[in-house]
């Protein structure tokens, strides 16, 4: 009676884990069906290097809004790594524990905030203090991508502070009791030990930037063209299918399924190139704890 | 423990045996689909039809004009909506009843001094032309034109009635609802954007078009340059429950609810 129990929960829990991979894939599929023979049939690099996205007069090129992704969401990172690894260290290493106490949950706040109201503080705050002092109309790549340094900072401060603190601790005795001060241990010993758990912190970052919508939709100004400045509007891939589908029939509904195809790509290269460099680093750091 | 059990299971089997067991087709279909400006508009009137008609149901879906035009001929969907006047290859055996007629208003920050423009300037600044408000005796600021998406019905008719061939420039500020156009002007001193009538305010301020003001007086006896039809298309004599909704629709009472929508009624316009 017993072995029937646990045969039953073991293969529960099996298709439980089964049940991720088949949405996954028919999703995949779905995607793919909808969007891929429109990609044949327009030209597959036509769509992507096509520089014009016009639905009413049949253009649909996709890079401006490649270039608005990548280009909002590295911006974000630039902003979010220093501030929420110097943020991370300090709650893992130096703060008090009182200090933690607090920090710790306003943090989590943040990750709670739902994005619409990111996306509507940047609206009305941001916009125009950067009208004001950047000229333009507000509207731009550099506004969208302070909305979302502050949206992943949570993700990349929790779990990179959680690698840090899972840093065993006979290599920060080791490195004291060489002499080394507390910032050297720091630097020299624990930072670079995290090192795979940190890429990990900011691949989900990432992902969360390049696959917010909603806020960047309020803040970018959508429009789908090459910025020349970061005070220029871009329009992300995200923003693209969401603005569009509620009308779009035909050809050009396809074309939104064709660039959720190219976000999806693009987020599969991204995962691969940051999954490489955490098993390298993995590798030759030696302190594969994470 | 048990008897617990056996309680929440003899009431999840009694609420799906209810869900079951209650017929679904008692009741009379009306499908309805079309232009997300109408959508609104009609959803209300829908809504208030099936309190009085409780054996109807009457369901709405958008889609865009071009859509509701599409399915109406294919007969897919009983009525379909339109937010323009149909042209003569779109006719094909549709018959047009108008609800009502929307304005649609070209508005601009409060604080520019501009308040009346013609249909030229209008296009001039919305194709990039007039790149600064002084070049039309305004204040010196940059031109910050704001657009809907493509698709949506409001640009559409911009489109038709203002710009006719010329394009909107590519920098044009797209935002995806009425409200962040209104949002992206009241905070933005040389912006320039256009919305539906229903949702005019005093946040913004509304322009004169050649040298009309764009009150529901000058809409409703058709001397505002921009305006646009609200149409029920439907191919055919309307027949049974069709014919009835469409009645309520044209009766006083729809009339009051398209009113109470900002939208003029069909009975208010001057034919």
């Amino acid at each position: 009676m017993k072995d029937i129990g646990e045969f039953l929960i073991e293969k529960g829990l099996l298709i439980t884990a089964f049940l991720s991979i088949i949405i996954i894939l028919l999703i995949i599929i779905f995607i793919f069906s909808e969007g891929l023979p429109f990609m044949e049939s327009y030209g597959f690099l036509k769509f992507i290097f096509g520089s014009i996205w016009d639905p009413s007069s049949g253009d649909y090129g996709v890079l401006p809004m490649i270039v608005g992704s990548l280009g909002i969401t590295s911006l974000a990172l630039v902003f979010a790594i220093p501030l929420s690894l110097l943020c991370a260290i300090y709650m893992a290493e130096i703060a008090p524990k009182t200090m933690r106490k607090i920090l710790k949950p306003v943090i989590e706040t943040l990750a709670g905030i739902p994005s619409v109201v990111y996306g509507f503080f940047g609206l009305i705050v941001l916009v125009p203090i950067m009208r004001i002092h950047f000229g333009g109309t507000g509207f731009s790549m550099f506004t969208a991508s302070i909305i979302l340094t502050v949206m992943i900072l949570p993700t990349i401060i929790s779990v990179s502070e959680d690698a840090l603190r899972f840093i065993p601790h006979e290599y920060k005795e080791a490195s004291l009791a060489l002499g080394a001060t507390h910032w050297q241990t720091i630097k020299n010993v624990i930072f670079p030990a995290a090192i795979p758990g940190i890429i990990t912190a900011i691949i989900l970052g990432m992902g969360r930037a390049i696959g917010e919508t909603l806020a960047v939709i309020m803040v970018a100004g959508n429009v789908a063209q090459f910025p020349t400045t970061i005070s220029d509007p871009v329009r992300a891939l995200t923003s693209n299918i969401a603005i569009e589908m509620g009308y779009a029939t035909g050809i050009h509904y396809s074309a939104l399924f064709g660039t959720a195809i190219v976000l999806f790509i693009i987020i599969i290269i991204l995962l691969v190139v940051a999954n490489y460099f955490h098993y390298k680093k993995k590798i030759t750091i030696g302190g594969g704890y994470l | 423990m048990d008897s617990k059990y056996v309680l929440i299971v003899a009431v999840i089997i009694f609420i799906s045996a209810y869900l079951m067991l209650t017929p679904g087709n008692q009741y009379e279909r009306l499908q309805i689909a079309g232009s997300t400006s109408v959508q609104p508009v009609i959803e209300k009137l829908a809504e208030k039809y099936q309190e009085t008609h409780p054996n109807v149901r009457i369901n709405v879906q958008g889609g865009g004009s071009g859509l509701g035009i599409r399915t109406v001929e294919q007969g897919i969907v009983n009525m379909g909506m339109s937010s323009k006047a149909l042209s003569k290859d779109e006719k094909n055996g549709l018959t047009e009843y108008i609800v009502g007629r929307d304005g649609i208003i070209i508005i601009v920050n409060n604080n520019n001094p501009i308040t009346n423009l013609t249909s030229e300037q209008i296009r001039s600044l919305f194709s990039g032309e007039i790149e600064n408000w002084n070049q039309i005796n305004g204040s010196d600021m940059g031109v910050h034109v704001v657009v809907r998406e493509s698709g949506s019905g409001t640009l559409q008719s911009f489109q038709d009635i203002i710009m006719i061939h010329t394009k909107i420039r590519k920098d044009a500020i797209v935002q995806s609802s009425t409200e962040s156009v209104k949002q992206a002007i009241k905070q933005d001193p040389g912006a320039i954007g256009f919305i539906s009538l229903a949702n005019m305010d005093n946040t913004v301020k509304a322009i004169i078009v050649n040298g009309i003001s764009p009150s529901a007086q000058n809409i409703a006896n058709g001397s505002y340059l921009l305006q646009r039809p609200f149409e029920i298309l439907m191919k055919g004599p309307p027949t049974g429950i069709s014919k009835d909704f469409l009645d309520y629709v044209m009766g006083s009472e729809g009339q009051a609810i398209i009113q109470k929508q900002k939208i003029i009624p069909a009975n208010q316009l001057k034919q």
